[in-house]
């Protein structure tokens, strides 16, 4: 997760600080000077760090932070307040006309993901919004760009509208929205070539083809990794072009992303959408409130709640509930369960999002994702009455099931503990609906 | 004579073509941070402790990051104070000194490909995403291909969309032999085909391109070292150099970037790309001080041509050019 570092390095500055019984002005600027760095080391602005800092100087001086009981919860609340607003305060959602298709056009520098962000928004528009995708090919300058929008139009699903290379690029956009408006597309993607700001030529050509086919969003592609530079390229960007969002891609690096954060308070241009992966289904809308308490440690729980309701139909829910409270949670119950866990991502991306989860190293976690493969193995090469009765497993069953899954006898009793274990956190899940007492601890694998 | 003075020294000796190119290049890097070193400079009579702070800015607004800015800054003070001087030029030429230590330091470099003395060259070629990976292929092939030698290239990038398609029109237009498998194949076995081929066809340097990774990704790091091992299986001590491709506009993840490679790939040097920009890759100075891996080539344009031996006295000098 590209804000883990800045947040454990949070986390460290307020543990520092809760150990203190009270907040003196002297440790009150230790703080802050902890928190520059922290903020220069994720590569925001230089001078965006400077306006933080003096606002929560302020803020914090404005509160009588030093007079409250918990001088350093407030400190923690002026913080998340401040990064809240640093990030935009509200969510920005994409322009969408109500009587005519919509017209995306992405821009950037070189190799920040526009082609593959071209993609990820076509599949985005077809399965959230219900729009046929029309993708306009309009970098006619890198080699093979064209064959790998095509690559990635088959992959989505979306038409991809192309040239070659020997048209105008502005042509070949004009050309594609009335084919969009003629054949009843929903939805315009137009990708670009990739462009240095200071390039009058080419900035001109972008500035020619939003005249020419008036787009409803402008986005930019920013790469995470990016560095200080970056709110210089974005401006650029945003005074010729007046930007509607900005894109942050490769958010699924170790890069911080200060840069993407620093363009949003520097130009006001919200930030809509993060690439998280190479999957087509690797982007999410970006929620600001979320991003900035995830920066602070406290999980993007709503973020989690949103990608299990996509990923996991009601209908298997209510079966493992309805098992569970019967007391007949079984082996295939275990695997459903472990499963649609999966279907939410991978393990290491969900963990990222649950608060007070960020002690665990992304070994553990692969190590966890290996596990619940084995465990499927093994289950997969039970008999359906194994699965439904796992006491009946002795000795040669389980040297039969090993030998099927490719695993060893202690890896089946490890499962089998598991089990057990699972089974007896739905008991309490059970005696809680009785009771109303939250049960403990989170499933039994990966110990 | 200063350091600046001995670095304009030696640059007017230094083939003009090439230096044109580079600072052309780098003009527009150069010019945010030169022009504001010396406007600095001229708004200060002596240096106060709000100088060092608009250095520290300077530096940290090119990439260079906290922690080397800090020691640098640390350093220029105390011998300012040592050799007590106060005024702005010659606080800024400590400055360059200082830098230009720090890096040259870490030991000799030599830019140019090291050639195997028997057999082929291997040159495996890694990266993030985006960073500029295959147009720095085919600017390596063209400059080596000059100097007379036999070039090959291996497309082991059989990920991304395109990318067998991206790295063949370049061969085409170098006319330069090509290895490529089928859409997803193994990257490993495309590096063994090409490890064979170049051995079998005699060739001087064989380019292997792999897909960009972000280096959080375990499985494909791991990849990396497999591609490595068959290719060394094939050809005796390959691969012989190892590049790591830095986009210039790369912030502090570069230094991560470098240290994760480094420990899969073994880099022996880094190319570093988009310096045409305004981004002033103040990264590498991180790089080189942590890990000690030095900057080979650098990227300064669009152009097939548009590649340069990396020069220390000339990116300073670039850099740091009328900051007199």
């Amino acid at each position: 997760m590209a804000f883990e570092q800045l947040t454990d390095r949070f986390n460290s500055i307020f543990k520092k600080l809760r150990g203190q019984a009270r907040l003196t002005e002297a440790n009150m600027d230790d703080m802050l000077k902890e928190i520059r760095i922290a903020l220069l080391d994720a590569d925001v602005n230089y001078k965006v760090v400077k306006d933080f800092i003096a606002k929560v100087r302020e803020e914090s001086i404005h509160q009588k932070v030093l007079e409250t009981l918990s001088p350093s919860q407030m400190v923690v609340k002026i913080v998340r307040d401040q990064l809240t607003d640093l990030l935009g305060s509200e969510d920005a959602a994409l322009n969408i006309p109500t009587t005519r298709p919509i017209v995306i056009m992405l821009v950037g520098l070189q190799g920040t993901g526009k082609t593959t962000t071209a993609g990820k928004l076509a599949y985005y528009c077809k399965h959230k919004l219900n729009k046929r995708v029309l993708m306009a090919a309009c970098d006619v300058y890198r080699p093979a760009a064209i064959e790998q929008l095509e690559t990635v139009g088959k992959q989505v699903g979306a038409d991809v509208f192309t040239l070659g290379t020997g048209t105008d690029p502005v042509e070949i956009a004009k050309k594609a929205k009335e084919k969009c408006f003629n054949d009843h597309y929903g939805a315009l993607i137009i990708d670009t070539a990739g462009r240095l700001q200071i390039d009058d030529a080419l900035m001109d050509e972008l500035n020619n083809m939003k005249d020419a086919v008036s787009p409803d969003e402008i986005l930019l592609v920013v790469d995470a990794m990016a560095g200080q530079d970056a709110v210089n390229v974005a401006m650029a960007f945003h005074e010729k072009l007046d930007l509607t969002g900005i894109v942050m891609t490769k958010l699924d690096g170790d890069a911080r992303g200060g840069a993407a954060l620093s363009i949003k308070y520097m130009s006001g241009v919200p930030i809509k959408f993060t690439g998280t992966g190479e999957k087509m289904t690797d982007f999410d809308v970006f929620h600001p409130d979320r991003m900035a308490e995830r920066i602070l440690g406290m999980g993007d729980v709503l973020t989690l709640v949103e990608q299990a309701e996509d990923n996991i139909s009601e209908k298997d829910l209510k079966r493992t509930a309805n098992r569970a409270m019967s007391g007949k949670f079984d082996l295939n119950d275990m695997v459903d369960n472990l499963k649609s866990v999966q279907k939410m991502g991978p393990l290491s991306n969900i963990m990222g999002m649950i608060p007070g989860m960020p002690k665990i190293d992304k070994s553990q976690m692969e190590r966890v994702e290996k596990e619940t493969i084995r465990i499927e193995a093994i289950v997969n090469s039970m008999t359906p009455e194994e699965r439904a009765h796992p006491e009946i497993l002795k000795y040669s069953r389980k040297v039969r099931i090993a030998n099927g899954s490719g695993t060893t006898l202690t890896d089946i009793n490890r499962m089998l503990k598991q089990y057990e274990q699972m089974k007896d956190q739905m008991k309490q899940v059970e005696k809680f609906t009785k009771s109303g007492k939250m049960p403990t601890g989170m499933g039994g694998f990966g110990r | 004579m200063g350091l600046i003075s001995f670095i304009k020294d030696r640059f007017n000796k230094i083939d003009k073509t090439v230096d044109e190119k580079y600072v052309n290049g780098m003009d527009k890097s150069r010019k945010n941070f030169s022009s504001r070193l010396s406007s600095l400079s001229r708004s200060y009579k002596k240096v106060n402790q709000e100088y060092f702070d608009d250095l520290e800015q300077i530096l940290l607004e090119s990439d260079v990051g906290v922690s080397l800015t800090i020691k640098i800054i640390d350093e220029v003070m105390s011998e300012a104070k040592k050799r007590k001087v106060d005024g702005p030029d010659d606080i800024n030429e400590i400055l360059i000194e200082k830098m230009f230590y720090e890096y040259s330091s870490k030991g000799d470099v030599v830019n140019d490909i090291q050639f195997a003395s028997s057999g082929p060259t291997v040159l495996l070629v890694v990266g993030a995403n985006g960073v500029g990976k295959t147009t720095s292929i085919a600017k390596l092939a063209y400059r080596y291909k000059n100097m007379g030698k036999s070039v090959m290239f291996c497309a082991a990038d059989t990920f991304r969309a395109a990318a067998v398609e991206q790295l063949t029109i370049w061969a085409n237009r170098l006319d330069i032999p090509i290895v490529s498998g089928s859409d997803s194949a193994d990257p490993a076995s495309v590096a063994y085909e090409g490890a064979r081929r170049a051995k079998a066809e005699n060739i001087d340097l064989l380019i292997v391109d792999t897909a960009g990774r972000l280096q959080t990704k375990t499985n494909l790091m791991d990849e990396l070292s497999k591609i490595r091992r068959v290719l060394g299986k094939e050809i005796e001590g390959a691969p012989h150099e190892t590049f790591l491709i830095i986009d210039g506009t790369t912030g502090q993840n570069g230094v991560i970037q470098a240290k994760q490679f480094n420990e899969v790939a073994a880099i022996t040097g880094i190319v570093l790309t988009k310096l045409d920009g305004t981004s002033k890759g103040g990264i590498i100075l991180a790089i080189r001080d942590e890990l000690g891996i030095p900057v080979r080539f650098v990227g300064v344009g669009e152009k097939i041509d548009d590649l340069v031996e990396f020069d220390l006295d000339q990116y300073l000098y670039g850099l740091c050019v009328g900051a007199e």
